[in-house]
């Protein structure tokens, strides 16, 4: 019996090594993939197990997290949510990431490598890094003053310091409280369900990811190609342009809003905004200086990030001539985010150079310590300096002498150019009011700040005249905060 | 009264007496560090739950020393030879288990478990006295055999008359309190074939005909194979309990193998195992299912349906890695039903990690060689057979369910000896060890010289 015993209890030992064996083969072999598994909640819990980094605006948080003691257990909060909605977006358990939020995730929650102690120690413990801070580039009175500035009409303000490329104020409205949609509650999703629904598209975040028909704005930059290629030379010189101007190749007659356009100088074309001469000279330009200087300026460029992706603002190349002069007062298929304009204002402001904007200072970790920076960003020549000097003169006196009369700061150098597009139908659709510019205070050598605004104006008529009305306060008004303001750095 | 061997030996002078080591002093230092082992994983809990250690720690680790001490006295007393391992594997692995479902009662505040557990803990504590003070001699229990069998019988089909519960009739329920009479069947049948076995064993081992190389029993001797063949059928079909059949099956095969030497036994064994389960797995939907949840444990996610319960306990283990989050870290309540019986490995595995997995599983392992060995040293059939069937017992339970949790094999419900939630495992497994205890003291105290044999 003795004999069987000792087999039988073999066989326990097999059955033993068996269930080790298998053990191993799950915990050690197969865990990493199991933990990858869609189904699987453990990443989700992880990662909801604490308090999200702080995403910072002129030094304070603006973002906030709330324990709600449940499995998935902090949820965010924010201060003055729709101010800087369009900036942070959201961060919910059930709808996921957007904007900052979303690019800056890996820092937020903790996950990001750099973020990560010594390895093997923290393989060890499993303790997860607390979530880092993004310490962002907006001037919080800046953005106050746009938000407060659209107040409750539609549209957009986008800011940027010319000489770095950081971005001080970005705003959109009508807006939304992005803690609305954290947790996730029945509240969460009758909140989702509202504002996807709402005709005034208030998650849109349009001075990044709306494109409008820029107008008038748009003939900074066929003044600028004109004034490059030589096409003009003189800002007082008259053109050779008739009013009306029958577009080449049809019986089309543009017409113009403003008067004396005929024949008319550039600077006095520019002041009061004759569509005719700007058509006609983004003809003479030609198709392929025009798109040079649009495309050098941030057109069609679809891999612009602030982090997150900007959506490419558009100047159709596949253009007969009668396009291409309604192109060139953008009209047409010409098309630009607020953001994309305010570039084009910095570039003039900035002697000709574009910045890529940025929106992310630094990130740095919970005790302080710094993550990344921002760096040194390339820098693109895309005019010339002479070239963005008189344009400079052109933009200061539709100021001082022309349609952007209300964006004028006492004490300060300000340069703009107003607009109003059509759109639609028939140009059916609500109006757009624009208006471009930038500010150099007295005493500065650069311009501090280029702004653009578009407002949805259903009052606006027909002309300039309601950019001028509509969206120059505005633009005064964030510039003006931001002269105010000591200097960055 | 510890005394009482020595004195019978030393009025036996002309025998050089060699004095066989009790070991009792080696219990105790092990009892003690199986009470402090689970009173530091509960503050473990408590710290990494909380921030403090939990308010109960004292009383909990008070009550575990209390009855652990008790335990020990009384087999200072009645079983000073006994194997010292046993009882502080027992304490541990209790403790331990009572250590997970205070855990995961955390996660489900309507609904705590560690109490009731720890009620029955006692009561398995108090039958360990009960049958260590009774229970002078192993072979006692050889006389009440057939007692046993009709005991067990009656067990086995006394949930039928009760609702099914989550499928499965195998509780009995006296208002809030149920019972699972299965696992009182299990040791009454271990003793029943024990006894069986040892009465028969040569008209089992040296009847048959060679058939190929294999010596098949005759026709006569196969009777009461057929038998328990039918009645773990039985269970199965009628009781939906494929655990427990598996069980009765194993352990009556392992104890014919060892009792006869045939391996012929094993060949009929496994014939009819194959058949009752291919046929019932073909009849059952309910078995059925479990198959197939144990051949593709992600269909149901790929069908959309969400993760079953087996995809969420290998998502558990896998979570647990090697080191394990830590008590109180891991997420094993997303298995969610049974978390706290059938799948309490899962919450092990996770929390303490392949480590601590292999640590539980050595801990079964020591207890299972202890019997075993205990088996190998005494001289009369029953208790050797008695000694084996119950440390195969554990042996099959632990794998039939550990391997159905880490799917090694198809799941059935059976809990985890002393770690799983349920009270007559817990005063069963306690039985058992009481039962071990007796047995090895037997089998050493025959070897030391100075006690007349």
């Amino acid at each position: 019996m003795t004999r069987h015993i000792r087999h039988a209890a073999a066989f326990c030992v097999l059955l033993l090594v068996a269930l080790l064996v298998n053990t191993a083969w799950l915990q050690v072999l197969q865990g990493p993939s199991y933990g990858g598994n869609p189904a699987n909640r453990r990443p989700t819990i992880a990662r909801y197990q604490q308090p999200r980094g702080e995403i910072l605006v002129g030094g304070r948080p603006v973002t906030g997290s709330r324990d709600t003691g449940e499995q998935l257990r902090y949820e965010r909060t924010y201060t003055d949510g729709p101010l800087y909605a369009p900036v942070t977006g959201f961060a919910s358990q059930l709808y996921g990431t957007t904007f900052l939020e979303h690019t800056e995730d890996g820092v937020l929650a903790g996950t990001d490598p750099l973020l990560a102690g010594f390895p093997l120690w923290q393989d060890l413990t499993r303790a997860r890094p607390s979530g880092g801070n993004v310490v962002t580039t907006l001037d919080p009175a800046a953005q106050r003053a746009a938000f407060d500035g659209l107040g409750p009409r539609k549209g957009a303000v986008a800011a940027i310091e010319p000489t770095t490329g950081r971005i001080l104020a970005l705003v959109s409205t009508p807006s939304y409280d992005p803690s609305e949609l954290s947790g996730n509650g029945p509240a969460v999703a009758a909140a989702w369900e509202r504002l996807s629904r709402d005709p005034e598209q208030p998650m849109l975040n349009r001075a990044v990811r709306q494109t409008y028909p820029p107008g008038s704005t748009f003939k900074v930059v066929t003044a600028a190609a004109a004034l490059d290629a030589g096409v003009v030379t003189d800002l007082d010189e008259r053109t050779d342009s008739p009013d009306p101007y029958r577009l080449p190749g049809t019986t089309t007659r543009l017409l113009n809003e403003a008067d004396h356009c005929e024949n008319a100088s550039l600077r006095h074309a520019f002041e009061w905004s004759c569509n005719t001469v700007f058509a006609k000279l983004g003809v003479d330009v030609g198709v392929d200086r025009m798109r040079a200087a649009a495309e050098g300026l941030g057109f069609n460029d679809e891999g612009l990030r602030i982090p997150f992706l900007v959506s490419p603002s558009t100047f159709d190349t596949h253009v007969d001539r009668a396009q291409l002069a309604l192109s060139s007062i953008g009209q047409y298929n010409t098309r630009a985010t607020p953001l994309q304009m305010a570039m084009v204002a910095a570039a003039v402001a900035g002697g000709g150079q574009v910045r890529a904007p940025y929106l992310v200072e630094r990130t740095a970790r919970r005790s302080g310590g710094t993550v990344s920076t921002a760096g040194s960003r390339p820098v693109r020549q895309v005019m010339r300096p002479t070239t963005a000097a008189r344009l400079r003169e052109l933009m200061t006196g539709v100021v001082t002498d022309g349609t952007g009369r209300n964006a004028a700061i006492p004490g300060a150098t300000v340069g703009g150019k107003t607009g109003t597009a059509q759109h639609g139908l028939g140009n059916s659709g609500i109006p757009y009011a624009w208006c471009i510019s930038w500010a150099r205070a007295e005493g500065d050598m650069e311009a501090r700040v280029a702004v653009a605004v578009v407002v949805e104006d259903a009052s606006a008529r027909r002309g300039d005249i309601s950019g001028g009305g509509t969206a120059a306060p505005i633009a005064k008004a964030v510039m003006e905060t931001v002269l105010r303001s000591p200097t960055a750095g | 009264m510890t005394k009482a061997g020595t004195t019978v030996a030393a009025a036996d002078p002309p025998v050089p007496a060699v004095r066989l080591p009790r070991r009792r002093g080696v219990e105790l230092a092990l009892i003690v560090l199986a009470v402090l082992l689970p009173v530091y994983g509960y503050c473990a809990v408590g710290l990494a739950r909380y921030g403090t250690v939990p308010p109960g720690a004292a009383g909990y680790g008070a009550g575990l020393a209390a009855l652990a001490l008790l335990a020990h006295l009384v087999v200072r007393l009645r079983a000073p030879y006994a194997d010292p391992l046993l009882l502080p594997i027992g304490v541990l692995l209790n403790g331990l288990g009572l250590v997970l479902i205070y855990r995961l009662d955390l996660e489900t505040p309507g609904d705590e478990a560690a109490p009731a557990q720890l009620v029955w803990s006692t009561l398995g504590v108090a039958l360990f006295i009960l049958v260590v003070l009774v229970l002078r001699d192993h072979r006692w229990l050889q006389r009440y055999a057939y007692v046993c069998v009709v005991a067990a019988l009656a067990l086995l089909t006394l949930p039928i008359c009760f609702p099914a519960v989550n499928g499965a009739r195998i509780w009995i329920r006296f208002g809030s309190l149920s019972i699972q009479p299965g696992e009182f069947a299990k040791v009454l049948l271990a003793v029943f074939f024990a006894a069986y076995l040892a009465a028969n064993r040569s008209a089992l081992a040296h009847s048959g005909r060679l058939m190929w190389r294999l010596q098949l029993p005759t026709g006569r001797v196969l009777g009461p194979v057929v038998a328990v063949w039918l009645l773990s059928v039985g269970v199965l079909v009628l009781e939906r309990d494929l655990g427990t059949s598996l069980l009765f099956f194993g352990l009556f095969v392992v104890m014919l193998y060892v009792a006869t030497g045939r391996t012929g036994w094993i060949a009929v064994g496994l014939l009819l195992a194959v058949a009752g389960a291919v046929t019932v797995g073909r009849l059952e939907p309910h078995v059925h299912g479990r198959i197939g949840e144990w051949l593709h444990p992600f269909a149901s996610i790929e069908a959309g349906q969400g993760p079953g319960q087996v995809a969420q306990s290998l998502f558990s283990f896998a979570a647990g890695g090697v080191t394990g989050t830590g008590l109180g870290h891991g997420h094993s309540i997303l298995v969610g039903f049974a978390v706290k019986s059938d799948f309490i490995l899962a919450t092990a595995g996770e929390e303490l990690g392949l480590a601590g997995l292999a640590a539980v599983f050595l801990l079964y392992a020591l207890l299972v060689e202890r019997g075993y060995r205990a088996g190998l040293a005494l001289r009369d059939p029953f208790g050797r057979l008695l000694a084996v069937g119950l440390a195969s017992l554990v042996a099959l339970q632990v794998f039939v369910i550990a391997g159905g949790v880490t799917g090694l094999i198809p799941l059935t419900g059976l809990a985890m000896p002393f770690l799983a939630q349920g009270g007559s495992s817990v005063v069963t497994n306690w039985a058992i060890v009481a039962l071990l205890i007796r047995v090895s003291h037997v089998a050493r105290r025959q070897y030391d010289g100075r006690v007349a044999p």
